[in-house]
């Protein structure tokens, strides 16, 4: 069955069900994949993988909610990800991290009303020699301070002006 | 492949050396400081100025001193540069070929190198990662061919369990008497599984063997598959380590296409093969049942033991759980023998252990040092102390599920015992250093924020005693609480310790509990006086 929409990725991702037999135990091998196509899971997504993997609906979400590193609502463009591991806390990513709160008006784990910039943390990056880090869109960055941190996101954020 | 081939695979690479080697450091920490361009930029000028065939410019596994990177190494001339740009790498060269180089110099003579013994990283920042050949000629895969051609399984569960090795993970149960029990099990179908979900915040050192010498994880896990008898192993690692994942797959790769993976090995009946599983941010997935739950595609929680994986584990079978770590001194062991091994550490605690160096300390990064080492020679010596000369307060080590050691304590020997002793664990290796800024209530009830996110909901105790415990916690900080939420407190902390299902659990109480046990204080300043105008009371123990 092709998926109705005749999104092209639905197909990539068919095919990478299929790499591992349409084993059951690969759910959250498909799950990182879905994630990697589509960006996050929405409802209509899992329903395919549950089809797919025929498993029931309920196994595919309480999977998906279970773990932190799948999102299941959209992100911004720009995400912005404070390291709060214990190293990196005890060098100030407390105080990192409100800056950017301060300076974006969200919460960690929101988004900003023009979907530009995504605001998360992270439990540990296992780059502590080199704390506080910050991942820019993807990219480790080290030696944070409060100041180097608002400079860095404020290009993505809404400006009034 | 036979040993002959491994021999010419080493031969060639031994006998393609260059005069000189540049080692780059490619491990997370100096590729986020840009080693990926210091190391492209060194490659174009020694290609440019026609020295390829002096030079070669190798990207290698972590160099352990973090803070200074990216790191990069010189041989024959055992020079560190620290903080290279790309823009120093005509400087580098040139001082290869006689003369100084104005890039800022590391001190190969500084205890923080000098004091390490290097078992587990013995390859780390020497071999390329990326390719098997750098790994066999280092005597790679030479452990796996001993065991195949000479020792029966037997013989290798007790060379296991008199090398006195014990889990690297955190727990410490004997590796050896681990094997035996998955060896005598009798089943048609066993597993081996590498817990790589390295999820204590402050913990890198699984992550750096896993993207500085992957294969010798490898070779471990296949040698402790001969062992128990199981032919599929499995690799959990966290997603959050996109490099370790893809410096594993280039290496079950390699060692698949060069036959030591895959059937056959070494023309012997073992046949093992390797599957990478990716977890997906829990870290409940730590815990053993838990984690294999999550290789089965399920939700990660953790179950009820008896029975142990060792005899029904992933579906079902008995299934062998051993840390990065763990497996990764494998194949030393076998190379030099369980004696040797033993001679190593104290009576209980044998050989070495990795530890990720982080927090207030001047010398952050990865070391490794025999099992009782002082404390205080690790903190003060090897690292440097505090930045600024500032007093260091307390260490803490074993994450979440740890405690924080007062400085008064740092005479204390690193072991099993003697951590346990001080109401912490060895854990899996991390250690932060904390200094006079840190405020231990404040420590607390950041490990148990973490705890009760990180909680899975099954049990009740873990589940809802963690939100209990960080309201009080945070009641305390806010400097609301009164002495009876402290009561309250430490009598959440032992309801949940003896109750919880799994180690998560189990353990969350302890930050508080090591916190309260050294530093009362800090906990009794903060509460209200009491209702009868009372001071509150002087802390027993505190520093």
């Amino acid at each position: 069955m092709k998926h109705a929409s005749g999104d092209k990725r639905f197909k990539i991702l068919e095919a990478h069900i299929k790499k591992f037999q349409g084993r059951q135990d690969a759910l959250i091998e498909v799950l990182h994949r879905a994630q990697e196509l589509f960006g996050f899971l929405e409802d209509d997504l899992l329903l395919f993988v549950a089809y797919k993997l025929k498993l029931p609906a309920s196994r595919v979400y309480g999977v998906a909610t279970f773990y932190h590193y799948f999102i299941l609502k959209p992100q911004g463009a720009h995400t912005c990800v404070v390291c709060t591991g214990t190293a990196c806390y005890v060098r100030g990513a407390d105080k990192v991290l409100s800056a950017v709160e301060a300076k974006s008006g969200i919460k960690a784990g929101e988004t900003t009303a023009d979907n530009e910039f995504s605001l998360l943390t992270a439990r540990c990056l296992g780059a502590c020699g080199i704390a506080p880090t910050v991942v820019y869109d993807g990219v480790i960055t080290p030696h944070q301070t409060p100041d180097a941190a608002v400079a860095r996101v404020n290009e993505w954020l809404p400006h009034d002006h | 492949m036979i040993i002959d081939d491994l021999d010419a695979i080493a031969e060639a690479e031994r006998s393609s050396a260059k005069k000189t080697v540049i080692r780059c450091c490619m491990a997370a920490g100096c590729m986020s400081s840009h080693s990926e361009a210091v190391k492209t930029s060194l490659e174009k000028i020694v290609r440019d100025s026609g020295l390829s065939e002096r030079i070669e410019v190798r990207g290698v596994g972590c160099m352990r001193l973090c803070c200074q990177g990216p790191l990069v190494g010189v041989d024959p001339d055992g020079i560190i540069y620290e903080k290279v740009t790309p823009e120093d790498a005509p400087a580098v060269i040139i001082a290869t070929q006689g003369g100084e180089a104005n890039v800022k110099r590391g001190d190969p003579t500084h205890p923080f190198y000098t004091k390490q013994l290097s078992i587990v990283l013995a390859n780390s920042g020497l071999i390329d990662p990326e390719r098997i050949e750098s790994y066999i000629a280092v005597d790679g895969y030479r452990a796996l061919h001993a065991v195949l051609r000479e020792m029966t399984p037997n013989d290798v569960v007790e060379s296991a369990i008199k090398s006195g090795l014990r889990g690297r993970g955190g727990a410490g149960y004997s590796t050896g008497l681990k094997w035996a029990t998955v060896a005598k099990t009798p089943a048609a179908q066993k597993y081996v599984v590498c817990n790589a979900d390295e999820g204590d915040p402050g913990a890198f050192m699984d992550r750096s063997v896993l993207e500085s010498d992957p294969h010798s994880v490898l070779e471990g896990m296949a040698i402790a598959a001969y062992a128990v008898g199981a032919n599929q192993g499995y690799i959990y690692v966290r997603a959050e380590y996109p490099l370790a994942i893809k410096r594993l797959q280039i290496a079950i790769k390699q060692a698949r296409q060069t036959g030591l993976l895959g059937s056959g090995i070494f023309e012997s009946p073992f046949s093992f093969t390797v599957d990478i599983r990716i977890g997906a941010g829990a870290y409940v997935c730590g815990e053993e049942t838990a984690l294999m739950a999550s290789i089965e595609g399920r939700r990660g929680t953790p179950r009820p033991r008896p029975p142990f994986p060792a005899e029904s584990g992933l579906w079902g079978c008995p299934t062998l759980i051993n840390n990065v770590e763990t497996f990764a001194n494998i194949p030393v062991i076998i190379r030099k023998g369980a004696e040797w091994f033993a001679s190593i550490g104290t009576g209980l605690s044998k050989g070495t252990k990795v530890f990720a160096l982080a927090g207030k300390i001047e010398n952050t990064g990865l070391i490794e040092v025999p099992m009782g080492t002082p404390l205080r020679q690790i903190v003060e010596e090897m690292g440097g102390g505090a930045p600024g000369g500032v007093k260091i307060k307390a260490v803490q080590t074993g994450g979440p599920s740890g405690g924080c050691i007062p400085a008064s304590e740092l005479d204390t020997p690193v072991d099993y015992e003697s951590l346990t002793r001080l109401g912490s664990i060895m854990g899996s290796g991390g250690m932060i250093v904390m200094d006079e800024s840190t405020r231990m209530p404040e420590i607390a009830r950041f490990f148990m924020e973490f705890c009760m996110d990180e909680s899975c909901g099954k049990c009740i105790p873990c589940r809802t005693g963690t939100v209990q415990m960080h309201r009080l916690l945070d009641k305390i900080v806010r400097r609301e609480a009164t002495p009876e939420d402290l009561a309250k407190l430490e009598e959440l902390c032992d309801m949940v310790a003896r109750t919880s299902l799994c180690g998560l659990g189990q353990n969350a109480p302890n930050p508080i509990l090591s916190t309260l046990r050294f530093f009362r204080n800090e906990y009794l300043e903060l509460l209200q006086a009491q209702p009868d105008g009372k001071p509150a009371p002087a802390g027993a123990n505190a520093t």
